[in-house]
């Protein structure tokens, strides 16, 4: 069912948005053409990718690159490109 | 108090020296420079603590401006013309995101060809902006009105920034006795500046200005008429504080002797003057001419400029800025819109005047109201729209 949308009594104004990190909510990750994928080569863990995602969207664990967040993923592309021992695609979808 | 003399942008210096605001980006422009010249003395004599940023345009200036509200200070700028026409993208931020910022604009034509006098060519273009307007007859009123447009600009009610107009160099540069308020009394007035949601609380962090689409955009341009509307009774509510603090009651509109008119004009600012000495010498005639001059054009004060003109036969609009449409001026079109579900239907014409600051003489203005007397004579309008004082 589609959300239940304010009225213009109900919101703040000026177009303030009130909270702090409510940007995790908007799910960018539909905007992908390409998403990446690791793939048979073994990753070093060095996290080049995590430094450079503009999106935050590489999951680490442990210190150790745990996959990606395809919420907020939009595909740029910049961890394929930065990773050293290129570990990762990009595939469609 | 003993009355000084002061220009009408040295009169917006003074109450911005004891309005003391916490930032003011300016950066000049014919003939508002002397505003921010002579308030850049107040900051550097020690006398004021304000902030003053100097910035590379009046682009930068409104900018600067939007986040120094938005931070949480208060904050004012003044301009004119292409100035006002150079930060126009910023302008209607400013009010979009609801910043009670304060400007002085010294209305001057907009160019081109390039011309530094008056008209109203500049804030007239502005009336969409969603900004207040004040048109201001006097320095006096320059003056009063850039105290007053604080606490408008600030009312929980409206947060709105404000437009405080004066006439290029008639106004701007013309010296006049001013009476100046106590300096106590204005800060007592204004009181302290406090914002909801300032960016620089930072243990409550906010966001300003975010991307707004299809979803919600609406509902905020529905949030900025609302608030214009209700600055319709909140400004009252100001006006009447300032009464009984410094004396001077101000409303939206000044009706000169309207109540038994026939024939009347409207006019905003200093061509007020002008009119008021013309109705003097016509009264004397037994000729019974009056003025209503809007003080106020946004929010626009309709149930009181129909009140106002609700027994005149004939009466005349009088636009220092062409909007070009060949249907008339700003203030023609909408007094004309706003008397339509009246029921109130005077003789109506239009004269635009005084543009690039041709000068408005006695004549001129007893041309206009010689010509609503046949008017009336006539029970018909000839010639709705005029051109007054251009040679054909």
């Amino acid at each position: 069912m589609a959300e239940q949308k304010k009225s213009w009594k109900e919101i703040p104004i000026g177009g303030k948005i009130t909270e702090a990190g409510n940007a995790e909510q908007y799910n960018t990750g539909s905007w992908r053409t390409f998403r990446p994928e690791k793939n048979k080569i073994k990753c070093i863990n060095c996290l080049q990718c995590w430094i450079f995602c503009p999106d935050s969207s590489i999951k680490v664990e442990d210190g150790k690159m745990a996959g990606f967040d395809y919420e907020h993923c939009k595909g740029c592309g910049i961890c394929a490109s930065i990773c050293p021992v290129k570990c990762i695609d990009m595939v469609k979808g | 108090m003993k009355k000084i003399p002061l220009t009408g942008d040295q009169a917006v210096a003074y109450a911005m020296k004891q309005i003391e605001p916490d930032v003011v980006a300016a950066y000049p422009i014919t003939p508002q420079t002397a505003i921010v010249m002579s308030f850049a003395n107040y900051v550097a004599n020690g006398q004021v603590q304000t902030e003053v940023i100097h910035v590379e345009s009046e682009h930068s200036a409104m900018s600067a401006c939007v986040g120094a509200a938005a931070a949480g200070a208060r904050t004012m700028t003044a301009t004119s013309a292409n100035g006002l026409a150079l930060m126009w993208e910023i302008v209607y931020i400013a009010a979009s995101t609801r910043l009670p910022i304060v400007m002085p604009v010294v209305n001057r034509a907009l160019s081109g060809p390039i011309n530094i006098h008056c008209d109203h060519s500049d804030t007239m273009g502005a009336r969409d902006s969603g900004w207040i307007q004040i048109y201001c007859e006097n320095a006096q009123e320059v003056y009063e009105n850039t105290v007053l447009a604080v606490r408008i600009a600030e009312h929980k009610k409206i947060l709105l920034p404000v437009m405080v107009c004066q006439d290029g160099f008639i106004t701007s540069h013309g010296v006049e006795g001013v009476d100046p308020l106590d300096d106590k009394k204005v800060k007592d007035f204004i009181g302290e500046y406090k914002i909801a949601n300032p960016l620089l609380d930072i243990e409550h962090p906010v966001t300003y200005g975010p991307l707004d689409l299809q979803d919600y955009y609406f509902e905020h341009k529905r949030q900025q008429t609302e608030a214009m509307k209700a600055a319709l009774t909140a400004i009252p509510e100001v006006l009447k504080e300032f009464e009984k603090t410094f004396g001077t009651k101000y409303d939206f509109i000044e009706a000169y002797r309207l109540d038994d008119a026939e024939i009347a004009i409207v006019a905003l600012s200093s061509t007020a003057g002008t009119v008021k000495f013309v109705v003097e010498e016509l009264r004397a005639k037994g000729i019974k001419a009056g003025l209503l001059r809007p003080r106020i054009f946004r929010p626009f004060p309709k149930e009181r400029i129909v009140n106002a003109l609700k027994n005149v036969k004939s009466v005349a609009i009088l636009d220092r800025s062409d909007s070009f449409s060949s249907e008339g001026g700003p203030l023609y079109t909408e007094i004309k819109a706003a008397l339509y579900d009246s029921g109130i239907k005077p003789l109506i014409s239009n004269y635009i005047y005084g543009l690039g600051g041709r000068d408005i003489f006695p004549a001129d203005i007893k041309k206009v109201y010689s010509e609503l007397q046949t008017v009336v004579k006539e029970n018909k309008v000839k010639t709705p729209l005029n051109y007054l004082g251009s040679r054909e």
